[in-house]
């Protein structure tokens, strides 16, 4: 151990962490203390607990001269911790919707009033979150590390910081879920963190902009490669929304209970602001970065075109963020701003397309490996879903359609081709490359169980959103049917009961989907504990551990 | 009389606001044809085949 100090200084990084931590842990340890709340108390704690284990991690890590890294090297460690923790929110977010999907078919099954916590209404945000921000910003954030190392040919910059902000965003994910299944809501979609647990995202989040940013700043290639330009619009943009639409004032500082800063339409506006730039830059720009670097790497093709990706990315970031008004069509909301952000809508279109065309053609002349690798057909599927959502959501933004499909299940159903298919299959698709690459491994353990996944999957998929077409139209017909009296013709209790089967078709389709990542955490299980390859093939370049 | 009315604001937003998409995505495409970058791009887009995962990283 002393050798170790004498050889080379403390790390100063890890220092700092570890008295970061060390202050986290008292101040959490304070305001539980001092908290007349119960729900803040279980917060505290579990913060408090957190910043300890850190500063325990940290102090044995010290202690034993670790953190000295090479800067030889990428920084694969946390981007195989990403890797893990991709798949086992997925599941956990994923069985929380299968929870909920049988809930709205059977009303009263895994429900027991003594429990709250199995409410619908709690269960609800925690499979959303789960999925979006837990599965796909784990997801994000691993292959986000990962292809900005190689494209900048550059060691992850900030030392520990990386790390940080891993189990940064594990902890904001505990808390969030946890607060859902206590009852802490700021009741706004994908955002209903309270205050403190949004502050806690903001440093964390703050990390992740700068570790990003350093990293391409100590580039040693004289461009920035298009993925980088994805991820770096997710990352900021993103964090411009949390903040602002998180403008709130806690009703105490020791209490778990905040009011926004903004009331009314303004309030719905800058909600819907966030929200559909959420899924603009949160579930499409970060994914679309995964695109443009691991459908070239696995299909051995260069981008189909880098032109075309360039305008791609402008006018994606520049029409997306005016397209939230369309979720507010027919309220207190002005016409001329709902007329926007339906207009801002149908011209997201060319972009998406553009994209997708992008996507699907950089397999041309590899057209053949759709066959033999269900690796690369799933991340093909993933970019044909994201143009059929494309097209969908465009047409879903025009008032008059929206008339129709608003609030109702078809909604459910183009978020979830968006989600499931684009998002899910991508980042399925991205693990499937990454975890042999991070392992040196020759391959997966099982290409036969890709297949299963993919097959199984899809039909979940496909069975989920035809039943949500059909509920959905069905019941936005329904709601809009008048006696010759000029009365409703049907109450609402019958609109719910005229979807039973729907509901269930759905709840088989996600239960499928389920299925498919828990054969996806066992095959990369396998892949993981496979013992190492004798011999590398070429393709995967020197090792230079001796070197190191 | 103070200050705008709704009009003189919509005029600007609207007319202000066409042309600056306008020229925007116009700037996009020019740079995205710019005969001079056709080089640079066509290196950028072989990028992920070159990184081989092993290579050092330091010089």
């Amino acid at each position: 151990m002393s050798e170790n100090l004498a050889q080379q200084d403390s790390p100063p990084g890890a220092v700092a962490l570890l008295i970061l931590s060390a202050a986290g842990a008292f101040l959490g340890l304070m305001a539980t203390a001092l908290s007349p709340d119960p729900l803040f108390r279980l917060e505290g704690w579990i913060f408090t607990l957190a910043a300890l284990a850190g500063a325990t991690a940290l102090t044995v890590g010290v202690a034993n001269g670790r953190y000295r890294p090479d800067p030889g090297r990428y920084e694969d460690g946390v981007i195989r911790a990403g890797a893990i923790a991709t798949l086992f929110w997925a599941i956990v977010g994923m069985l929380a919707g299968v929870l909920i999907a049988l809930q709205l078919a059977w009303p009263r099954i895994f429900y027991f009033p003594e429990f709250g916590f199995l409410n619908f209404g709690r269960l609800r945000p925690l499979h959303t979150s789960g999925v979006i921000f837990a599965f796909g910003g784990n997801a994000l954030i691993a292959t986000s590390f990962y292809v900005v190392q190689r494209t900048c040919r550059a060691r992850l910059a900030g030392g520990l910081a990386g790390w940080f902000v891993f189990w940064g965003y594990q902890l904001f994910i505990v808390m969030a879920a946890v607060g859902y299944l206590a009852g802490i809501t700021e009741s706004r979609e994908y955002a209903e963190p309270e205050w403190f647990v949004d502050l806690w995202l903001t440093v964390v989040w703050v990390a992740y902009l700068l570790v990003f940013l350093g990293t391409i700043w100590k580039r040693k290639e004289p461009h920035i490669y298009v993925a980088n330009w994805f991820y770096l619009a997710f990352i900021v943009t993103v964090a411009m929304l949390h903040i602002v639409n998180n403008l709130s004032l806690p009703v105490s500082l020791l209490g778990s209970k905040s009011y926004s800063a903004f009331a009314g339409v303004q309030d719905a506006l800058t909600q819907w602001w966030y929200g559909h730039n959420a899924v603009g830059f949160f579930l499409t720009a970060g994914f679309l970065a995964m695109m443009y670097y691991f459908v070239p790497k696995r299909a051995e093709k260069p981008v189909y075109s880098y032109r075309l990706s360039i305008v791609h990315f402008w006018s994606l970031i520049f029409i997306y963020i005016w397209a939230g008004p369309h979720h507010l069509h027919y309220t207190a909301l002005p016409q001329w701003a709902q007329t926007l952000g339906m207009t801002f809508s149908v011209m997201l279109w060319m972009p998406s397309w553009g994209g997708m065309i992008n996507g699907l053609m950089t397999l041309s002349g590899a057209w053949d490996k759709l066959r033999t690798d269900p690796v690369l057909r799933m991340m093909a599927v993933a970019v044909g879903f994201y143009g059929m959502s494309t097209f969908e959501g465009p047409l879903m933004s025009i008032r008059a359609v929206n008339a129709l499909s608003h609030y109702t299940d078809w909604t459910i159903g183009h978020v979830h081709s968006g989600a499931l298919g684009w998002v899910g299959f991508i980042s399925f698709g991205a693990v499937y490359c990454l975890v042999p690459w991070l392992w040196k491994k020759d391959r997966l353990y099982s290409n036969a169980l890709v297949e299963w996944h993919f097959w199984i999957a899809t039909l979940g998929l496909l069975l989920y959103i035809a039943a949500m077409w059909v509920s959905g139209i069905g019941e936005g017909l329904l709601w809009r049917e008048y006696t010759p009296q000029g009365f409703l013709a049907n109450s609402f209790v019958e609109t719910v009961s005229a979807k039973h089967v729907e509901n269930i078709v759905r709840a088989l389709g996600g239960l499928m989907y389920l299925s498919g990542a828990l054969i996806m955490a066992y095959n990369i299980y396998r892949t993981i504990r496979q013992p190492a390859p004798a011999v590398l093939p070429e393709a995967s370049g020197p090792i230079v551990a001796a070197a190191a | 009389m103070s200050g705008l009315t709704y009009e003189q604001v919509a005029r600007f937003a609207q007319q202000g606001g066409t042309l600056y998409f306008v020229v925007i995505f116009l700037a996009g495409v020019a740079y995205a044809l710019w005969p001079k970058n056709r080089e640079a791009f066509r290196d950028m887009a072989h990028l992920p085949l070159r990184d081989d995962e092993d290579e050092h990283v330091g010089s």
